[in-house]
């Protein structure tokens, strides 16, 4: 079993090896061929070619937490769809009107989350009230 | 393709439930300004449809959806346990959430899906569901207990609780993985005792995390630790959903899973004797040490799982699981009852804030509001198990199943703990009774909903004392539903 | 084909890693992921055994695991924040009004 292992396994093995090697071999090369001149405004970290306001580090607002937990979950829910679309032939109208209802369930869910104001990116009303 | 129409009947519960609380959610952010009475309404009704629509699966029993619901009266039996608890507590609610300025529509969406969870895992046939189920319910649960968004104390238990909930959940899950390995299968009726060497073992071990992971969600010892301080720290009403509804479900996916799986009994049995006998204990010596009611309470639930747990014991100890399995069905109603009576009746009386939960501030309280200090003392002597009230049959009975299976040493004990509970008990009765009242703070007067919940509670507790015929035969009915070994 | 004792152990360390976290970590958040990590034991459990008894039930059992971690940590999360809000600290040892 181990021997079958080892062969079924070897491409891939190889694969590894020769990605890994190549790219400690290019790193090693260009550290040692380069010339290395560092100035303020090489030392920046890269933001698509826009001068960097602040620290990364600092915390931000806890809005962003909002939209990639509604985020996570909308996509996740999404998940239902794969084998549903695997067997949406076999089941026929059964199938279809299934996922609409569970689709609707998940529209009630974002008619909520927009009428909530959690999709606004500006302090929604419900918030302005709060901090009054 | 489509399931039989009788399947979707025997879902109605559950779908009105989940429909009401949809909508509740729905309409939440459309309303603005005197909304409370639409609100509350709905609620009550949703909760209240669910509960009459029950005559469905009672009517229906069978499988259901290709096996993965069986409806039959132990579902049943269930079922109108939770939805009356939901019932209950949704207008028991209003005038604690008005108090505290929190009166949302989400509240009763909550409360509504919770509801729908436990009735998923009181017909669960299948692993998967009885899982989707207690999520479901497990999570409603977590966010309303805390609530109380901008109190520390509400927070804290819902962080709590959510951790060792969620901890539970990822142990009951791995054992059902193992379940699975072992049997090849999520169908509870179909795990049979594996054939192939060495997946013993496997279904053992499977089976010793199931009971891990919901010995945590019934606050069985030694997983008992967060009941205490999560129902402290969890609205008052929520706590008194807490401590009858999500209870009566996983102890009701407890006795199906033993009762359909044959394994289960004969590896369950010590650790049930030995949680039984523990939880019994702790839960009542902690309790004479409390001088906060609502801790008092929580304590004093832990020790009522004990109770449980012995004629879970002794379900698991005999061929014949009817007894043991109809005294659990009789209790959880009858304990039910008076918890949320209990509960709903110090959320009043904290006031603001729940301020007022200490034993002192219920001095002289007797005087000072006649009726309601009567009704609570009634759930405190039922809970005591005193004669003519439910909780004395209902410990009968457990009684009567310990010694049918031969736990005489189980019986001494339960008979011991009925003995210490009466210390802690008696005494906020006698503070209430011949104290003179606290003259700083005159306690609220009961708005007409809380009296309302409290003559429920206080008429069932009295019914189901004098009269255990009918419900006594539903629930051995119900018991012999149960597939059986 | 990869022998199951392979995904059994995997599942295993996974486990004791998630546990192992659960019990020594104090920061809230990293005793969130330890859970998950244990839900994602579960599912590998799940897919090995579905693979060795033929039988499709374990894979979608899988599914519904990852949706319910979705589910708990997004819950999960908000109870952080609001207890961030509060308390300002995510350590599980200064969860202290309420005695333990």
């Amino acid at each position: 079993m181990s021997g079958n292992l080892a062969q079924a396994y070897a491409p891939l093995l190889i694969h590894l090896l020769v990605a890994l090697g190549l790219s400690a071999i290019l790193l090693i090369l260009s550290s040692l061929i380069g010339q290395h001149r560092p100035t303020r405004e090489k030392m920046q970290p890269y933001e698509c070619g826009i001068t960097p306001v602040g620290d990364a580090r600092e915390p931000f607002d806890v809005k962003f937490y909002l939209v990639a937990m509604v985020f996570i979950l909308f996509d996740v829910e999404a998940v239902f769809l794969y084998p549903w679309a695997y067997v949406f032939r076999e089941l026929r109208w059964f199938g279809f009107t299934e996922m609409l209802l569970y689709i609707l369930i998940l529209l009630a869910g974002y008619v909520y989350l927009w009428k909530k104001g959690a999709l606004d990116w500006n302090p929604s009303k419900t918030q302005r009230d709060r901090q009054t | 393709m489509f399931p039989p129409r009788q399947d979707v009947l025997r879902l109605m519960p559950e779908i009105i439930l989940s429909l009401s609380g949809i909508l509740l959610m729905l309409i939440e952010p459309f309303l603005s300004g005197a909304r409370r009475t639409l609100i509350v309404t709905l609620a009550a009704l949703g909760s209240g449809l669910a509960l009459v629509s029950t005559i469905y699966p009672a009517t229906l029993p069978g499988t259901a959806f290709s096996g993965l619901l069986r409806i039959d009266g132990f579902s049943v039996f269930v079922h109108v346990v939770v939805e009356a608890v939901a019932f209950l507590v949704i207008i028991g609610s209003a005038d604690y959430l008005d108090r505290e300025k929190i009166q949302h529509g989400e509240y009763y969406a909550l409360v509504l899906f919770a509801t729908v969870g436990m009735c998923v895992m009181a017909g669960a046939a299948e692993l998967m569901t009885a899982f989707v189920g207690l999520e479901t319910s497990s999570i409603s649960t977590y966010i309303l207990a805390g609530y109380r968004r901008d109190v520390p104390r509400s927070n804290e238990s819902a962080m709590k609780y959510f951790l060792l909930g969620s901890f539970a959940t990822a142990f009951f899950l791995y054992g059902i993985a193992l379940l699975y390995g072992a049997t090849g299968t999520t169908q509870l009726a179909r795990m049979t005792f594996p054939t192939t060497p060495g997946r013993e073992r496997l279904l053992d071990l499977g089976l010793g995390l199931m009971l891990v992971g919901l010995a945590f969600k019934i606050a069985a010892a030694p997983f008992q630790l967060w009941t205490p301080d999560v129902y402290e720290g969890a609205p008052t009403p929520v706590t008194a959903l807490m401590a009858s509804g999500p209870k009566a479900a996983a102890f009701a996916l407890l006795l199906r899973i033993l009762a359909t799986v044959g394994a289960a009994g004969t590896f369950w049995f010590w650790a049930l004797w030995v949680s039984a006998a523990l939880t019994m204990f702790v839960g009542n010596l902690a309790a004479i040490a409390q001088s906060n009611v609502k801790r008092m309470l929580a304590y004093s639930s832990i020790s009522h799982a004990g109770y449980i747990l012995v004629a879970l014991a002794a379900a698991a100890a005999s061929d014949q699981v009817e007894l043991g399995v109809a005294a659990v069905l009789y209790y959880l109603a009858v304990y039910a009852l008076m918890k949320l009576g209990a509960f709903i009746f110090v959320s009043q009386l904290g006031g603001e804030s729940e301020r007022h939960m200490e034993i002192d501030d219920f001095r002289g309280l007797a005087v000072r509001q006649p009726v309601a200090a009567a009704c609570f003392a009634l759930f405190l002597l039922s809970l005591l198990g005193l004669p003519v009230t439910s909780g004395f049959l209902g410990k009968f009975y457990i009684f009567n199943a310990a010694l049918a299976s031969r736990l005489i040493w189980l019986a001494v004990l339960l008979a011991i703990n009925t003995v210490i509970a009466a210390f802690y008990y008696l005494r906020v009765i006698v503070v209430m009774y011949m104290r003179q009242p606290n003259q700083t703070w005159p306690p609220a007067p009961m708005p007409w909903a809380v009296t309302f919940v409290l003559s429920i509670a206080a008429a069932g507790t009295f019914y189901l004392g004098l009269f255990p015929g009918r419900v006594m035969a539903l629930a051995t009915q119900a018991a012999l539903s149960l597939p059986g070994r | 084909m990869v022998p199951i004792g392979h995904y059994i152990f995997l599942s295993v360390a996974l486990l004791a890693i998630g546990i192992v976290g659960i019990v020594t970590r104090r920061n809230v958040i990293i005793i969130l992921m330890s859970i998950e990590l244990i839900l994602n034991a579960v599912n590998i459990n799940l897919v090995a055994f579905s693979r060795l008894v033929g039988s499709v039930e374990g894979q979608i059992f899988a599914i519904f695991i990852i949706t319910d971690a979705a589910a708990e940590a997004a819950v999960g999360l908000g109870i952080i924040i609001a207890f961030f809000r509060n308390r300002e600290t995510v350590l599980a040892d200064e969860m202290d009004i309420l005695k333990w």
